[in-house]
């Protein structure tokens, strides 16, 4: 009963995607993103197999035995054909194993956490001095450190063509996703929490990036821009970068970790060292214990019954950021400044 | 008074609370007002109050139950759509320096807002009234196993739907996404009165799913009349057999994990926070655990409704019934392991991320198998396309690309570059509006006469069905695009002016949409209008198979004057087959559960816990609290529940049927 | 086949019954897969528990703080209370009004003995700055606790609830239903008990 137009129509996005227009996720520029628009496209034509038949059949078998067409057999108590039986859940089956394997395989070879082996198909990785990119996801803008150059931007991100890039993520606050489509496919960052992604660009040029997950009132205008840059570009990038003015150290960080929107792209000259892991540990604030200390205390067994008393208060906190006034507290460091908080403020 | 009075008294309820600065709330909360007041009024007027409260709002009549559960759901569905109209409108002229007219203060209430309530509160709501109203009829019982317990659930499952109405008019609704996250959810990030609204409303309406849940259990399992083993069962029947069993299994999860935020957000413990020793991944997995067999709750019976009305309609029997309730239960248990595919993208490595992958995959084989069945069942049929066949040809269309793109998304690399898009959006729309809805639409269409005696209007019927399904693919197909163009989902403003025709077609396909929710609002209006003409004077107007068919439209209050004996498993197709003549006489009392004001009058007092507990009130908590208890106490002392029908009464009813069926023939 | 009588008559195929047909009961049915419900909602306490219950942010651990002498002695308590319903059942099933009351009285009391200690345990940590704010361990500790101590309230409301109902209207088949459903529930919070017992208090005073 549904027109074949409605039909064409829903198959159009994949016409369209498999005639290969300029739709970012289907024409990425970089290898991971490649392989992952690859996979996408395979899995859609193995379903194919099953889908177009089945939709077929519906509008075949419904104008075929319609109720006016009396030509048509009509068998009413027919309702059990083992052979058929065995062919509909064989079909599903076949095409979902072929599909398993190729989703375990894949899904390996595709772990954001695995160091890339090759650089483009038919080239290898090996030999090649991966950049590595410390990423935290700040109320509502990106901070993205390169340890090696000892700089940092904001809101703007630059990599050098046909090098790994190796990105380790965390979040200040809440829950974000990092997503580049033409880069590769999207991972979280969280606060307290260390992800990875391993990815490469192949080809210069300006890309969007933002925060695939929903974070809040600042949310939509949680973007920056990509650069993917020849060596020599992103050479001359890097040595401007150092020419800006302004260093990141942790009082910079507090100061830019509270919320603010549609934020320009900032540029750092330098940066504290270890600023990342203090991220990563939520312990930029003088005074605050660090979650890995933390963690190996309570590996430990705790502090005891001292450990009661070791709860210091921040007045300047998150909840005074996002709205409500009021103190919140935190586990202070163990051989914390008393003066500590007041620093924080 | 002074300020530490008035807080004592109100808790943070203040002024500022009331929305006298947003004329879209305002101007929705006049015409809110000026509908009930005329509602109310015309009650009044035409003295109804009395009847409505008799007949209806303390009734344990499962079909009542069941008719009501459907009109609050399109009530709500008028809602949410709502919602959706201004995401759209939004997001069709957002771009640039245009910042639209909802800021995102706004905006990211309508979004949680419209999946909080389109899941919760219209599908959830169709489902339970449907299989209220069905499944008893089917097997052929009289009542619910706990007449009373339903009309409680019924009632708590409103006052979860106020709950989230009046957050509309005072204060306002979580900004979080409708599974509300934390930290995010969180008293840090939100410290306001939404994530308490959206708490506090769940968990009201949570003690209804659940209690219903064991209530339809206990029916299928106890209830079914002689002869119908389990194998006999019509498959709409079993369907609800298994949405039952997970709701029990899956909404305790649900209520545990909110409790647990609510302690974070009223006791400052550290479930989920960042510090202390907290841990936000363990609410994302247990809501997932719940969240993920949601899924299957509502489209397991939507399955059952199509398996019924493609029999009905292609007047054959369902072919391969075994393999379907096989799939059925296959589906019921694998729909537990895997809830991870929701966040393959939070770094959980690649092994469990394949295992998940796989496992959701294999879920697509039994609903592969069901999608055959209706299709060798349509084969060698003789098809009647009145408006529930249709509804089901356009499900079988329209499902299996959602289930295409769903396998898709469960490839963990592919999902990487789609998760949180609008191909996810257009996805997940695409199974619940091409699965649930229309399943649910079929649903109403096909038994609506049983209710009330007269089928619906089929020109708006047709209408209806034709805008929504057209509609759904301008609304739908668009996002697919976008997806692909690598636009995320929750955004209320873009950059990029390129991506704008795609928003505006999507608009215009949800006003499609529009025209076809007011054409099936209409099918009903012009349906009691023409009743006369669409009587359904047989008590089976489609040439049903199944035991709801061989009663009354409507039904008597007891559905059946004998208990029906089962044979086989289309049991009125064979009754008829087997030249099956309805009784005349020997009529006996009937044993019937009697109506209680109890349920309402409980759900309104915890309205008042939970309105209490958003805004901190908390004399009025401990009060409403413990009048709850006591409410509860005191109805556990009343133990006349039940009475007889007399004899006398049952021949009436059933001597009026005897003529009315003579003067037919 | 016990209902092959009921489906044929004489050799004649029935399709209905012409007598008064009563289903049986379902209320033991149904408040049992509430008590599993009910037990999915420990199930995901324990789960929190089992995830956050080292996680002491600095702070004192299970060995620090438990007393187990108090812990033992709240066990034996709710153990016996067990042992004091059944003794009330027995009565109840014996149809002695005055002997099933007295049971149940002292199963109530029992149960509020519990429940001191429990408020006392409570108290003192709270006192001693070990409230469930202070770490993720003590936060799924207490609500873990505190919400088995919750139901034992309940329990000990419903138990008078039907004190007064066995007191005013004897045991009838309904009465007896309506103890063994309690039955039921205090036997499952016995049960639980002894997962939070082994589960939280003796693995967590072994380092």
């Amino acid at each position: 009963m549904i027109p074949s137009p409605l039909k064409k129509l829903a198959l159009l996005p994949l016409l369209l995607a498999l005639s290969g227009c300029d739709w970012v996720v289907m024409n990425p520029s970089g290898d991971i993103a490649v392989q992952q628009r690859d996979l996408i496209i395979l899995s859609t034509v193995l379903m194919l197999v099953i889908i177009v038949p089945v939709i077929f059949l519906t509008l075949f078998f419904a104008w075929k035995y319609r109720q006016s067409n009396q030509t048509a057999k009509y068998d009413p108590d027919w309702h059990h054909s083992t052979k058929l039986e065995i062919v509909i859940w064989a079909a599903p089956l076949v095409i979902i194993m072929i599909l398993g394997a190729v989703t375990w395989t894949s899904t390996h070879l595709l772990d954001p956490y695995r160091p890339l082996d090759r650089l483009a198909p038919g080239r290898t990785a090996e030999g090649v001095k991966p950049l590595k990119v410390q990423v935290v996801a700040l109320d509502w803008k990106w901070l993205f450190i390169y340890p090696e150059l000892g700089v940092a931007t904001v809101n703007e991100l630059a990599a050098p063509v046909d090098t790994p890039i190796d990105f380790d993520l965390t979040a200040s606050s809440v829950m974000n996703s990092f997503y580049v489509p033409a880069l590769a496919g999207q991972i979280y960052a969280m606060p307290g929490m260390r992800t990875k992604l391993h990815a490469v660009i192949n080809k210069p040029g300006v890309f969007d990036g933002f925060s695939a997950n929903y974070s809040g009132e600042g949310f939509s205008h949680m973007r920056f821009k990509f650069h993917g840059m020849s060596r020599a570009d992103f050479d001359k990038w890097a040595a401007d970068v150092r020419k800006s003015d302004g260093r990141l150290d942790g009082t910079r960080y507090l100061v830019l970790e509270k919320p603010s929107e549609k934020v320009p792209p900032q540029r750092f000259a330098s940066v504290e060292a270890g600023l990342f892991d203090k991220a990563v540990n939520r312990c930029v604030e003088p005074g605050k214990m660090c979650q890995h200390d933390m963690m190996a205390i309570d590996k430990a067994g705790g502090l005891g019954m001292a450990g009661t008393t070791n709860v210091t208060t921040l007045e300047y906190d998150k909840r005074v950021r996002r709205g409500e006034g009021g103190i919140r507290s935190f586990v202070a460091a163990l051989c914390a400044p008393k003066s500590a908080p007041a620093e924080a403020r | 008074m002074s300020p530490d009075l008035v807080k004592t008294i109100f808790g943070r309820l203040t002024w500022d609370a009331i929305p006298f600065h947003e004329p879209i709330l305002l101007g929705t909360f006049a015409m809110v007002a000026l509908g009930g007041i005329t509602v109310l009024a015309a009650l009044t007027y035409f003295k109804v109050w009395g009847y409505l409260w008799r007949e209806w709002l303390t009734s344990v009549d499962h079909k009542k139950i069941g008719v009501m559960y459907i009109i609050l759901a399109i009530i709500m569905l008028l809602r949410g759509f709502a919602d959706a109209l201004m995401m759209r409108a939004q997001q069709a002229i957002a771009f640039g320096d245009a910042a639209g007219y909802l800021p995102p203060h706004h905006y990211d209430q309508v979004f949680t807002a419209h999946g909080v309530i389109m899941i919760f509160f219209v599908a959830m709501p169709l489902i339970t009234g449907l299989m209220n109203l069905v499944v008893p009829l089917q097997i052929g019982a009289r009542d619910v196993a706990f007449p009373f317990l339903n009309n409680f659930s019924f009632w708590m499952t409103v006052g979860g739907a106020v709950t989230v109405m009046l957050s509309l008019f005072v204060g306002e609704f979580a900004r979080t996404g409708w599974l509300a996250y934390p930290p995010l959810s969180n008293l840090a990030y939100s410290p306001d009165v939404g994530v308490d609204y959206y708490i506090w409303s769940l968990q009201i309406a949570g003690v209804g799913t659940t209690l219903s849940g064991i209530n339809l259990i206990v029916t299928i399992v106890k209830m079914r009349a002689p002869g119908m083993s389990l194998m006999k069962m019509p498959v709409f029947t079993w369907t609800s057999l298994c949405s039952n069993v997970l709701i029990v299994a899956s909404f305790p999860i649900l209520t545990a994990v909110l409790a647990l935020l609510t302690a974070d957000r009223y006791l400052h413990t550290n479930f989920f926070t960042n510090d202390f020793g907290g841990n936000p991944m363990m609410y994302v997995n247990l809501i997932w655990i719940w969240g993920h067999p949601e899924v299957y709750i509502l489209v397991l019976p939507a399955f059952g409704v199509f398996s019924e009305v493609v029999s009905t309609f292609c007047g054959k029997r369902l072919f391969g019934y075994s393999s379907m309730v096989y799939a059925t239960v296959v589906i019921t248990i694998l729909s537990y392991i895997v809830w991870l595919h929701h966040f393959f993208t939070m770094g959980s490595g690649a092994s469990v991320n394949s295992f998940f992958g796989i496992t959701t995959m294999i879920i697509s084989i039994p609903t592969g198998a069901k999608i055959f069945n209706w299709l060798f069942t349509m084969y060698r049929g003789r098809i009647r396309f009145e408006v529930p066949m249709l509804w089901t040809v356009g499900f079988m269309v329209t499902f299996v690309i959602g289930g295409m793109t769903g396998v898709l998304l469960a490839v963990p690399p592919a999902d990487f570059v789609l998760h949180n898009s609008l191909f996810l959006i257009a996805h997940f729309h695409n199974v619940i509006i091409g699965g649930v809805v229309f399943g649910m639409f079929a649903g109403i269409v096909y038994w609506f006469p049983k209710a009330f005696g007269f089928k619906l209007d089929p020109f708006w019927g047709k209408v209806s069905f034709w805008f929504w399904q057209i509609g759904f693919f301008f609304a739908f197909m668009p996002l697919y695009v976008l997806g692909l163009m690598g636009v995320t989902r929750r955004m209320s403003h873009f950059e990029d002016h390129s991506l704008q025709i795609w928003f505006v077609i999507s608009a215009f396909g949800a006003v499609l949409i529009l025209i076809g929710i007011i054409a099936f609002v209409l099918q009903m209006v012009v349906g009691y209008l023409k009743r006369e003409q669409l009587a359904d004077p047989t008590g089976d107007p489609w040439g049903g198979r199944t035991l709801e068919w061989s009663t009354s439209s409507p039904p008597p209050a007891y559905n059946f004057a004998f208990t029906p004996v089962i044979h086989e498993v289309d049991a009125w197709h064979d009754m008829k087959q087997r030249g099956y003549v309805r009784p005349t006489t020997g009529f006996i009392p009937i044993h019937m559960p009697k109506n209680t004001g109890a349920g309402i009058i409980l759900a309104g007092i915890s309205i008042v816990v939970g309105f209490a507990m958003i805004w901190h009130i908390w004399w009025l908590a401990v009060a409403s609290f413990v009048a709850l208890v006591g409410g509860a106490i005191a109805h556990t002392f009343n133990f006349k529940r039940d009475y007889y029908i007399p004899a006398e009464e049952v021949v009436r009813v059933e001597d009026a049927r005897t003529e009315a069926l003579r003067s037919l023939a | 086949m016990a209902h092959a009588q009921t489906l044929t008559e004489a050799g004649e195929t029935r399709f209905h019954l012409t007598e008064d047909h009563h289903p049986e009961n379902g209320t033991l049915l149904g408040f049992w897969i509430y008590l599993m419900s009910d037990c999915l909602i420990f199930a995901v306490l324990f789960a929190c528990y089992a995830v956050l219950g080292r996680n002491y942010a600095a702070g004192p651990s299970g060995a620090d703080l438990f007393d187990l002498p108090i812990v033992a002695v709240n066990t034996a308590l709710l153990l016996f209370s067990s042992i004091t319903y059944g003794f009330a059942m027995l009565s109840a099933q014996a149809k002695k009004v005055p002997a099933t009351l007295i049971w149940l009285a002292i199963t109530g009391l029992f149960g509020l003995g519990f429940l001191s200690l429990e408020l006392y345990e409570f108290h003192h940590l709270i006192h001693e700055g070990a409230g469930p704010q202070r770490s993720a361990f003590l936060s799924s500790f207490f609500v873990l606790v505190g919400t088995h101590g919750l139901h034992v309230t309940f329990g000990i409301i419903w138990l008078v609830t039907l004190m007064t109902q066995v007191a005013k209207r004897g045991l009838g088949v309904e009465m007896k239903r309506r103890l063994m459903c309690l039955s039921m529930f205090w036997h499952f919070l016995d049960v639980i008990w002894i997962g939070v017992f082994s589960f939280v208090y003796l693995l967590g005073v072994l380092k």
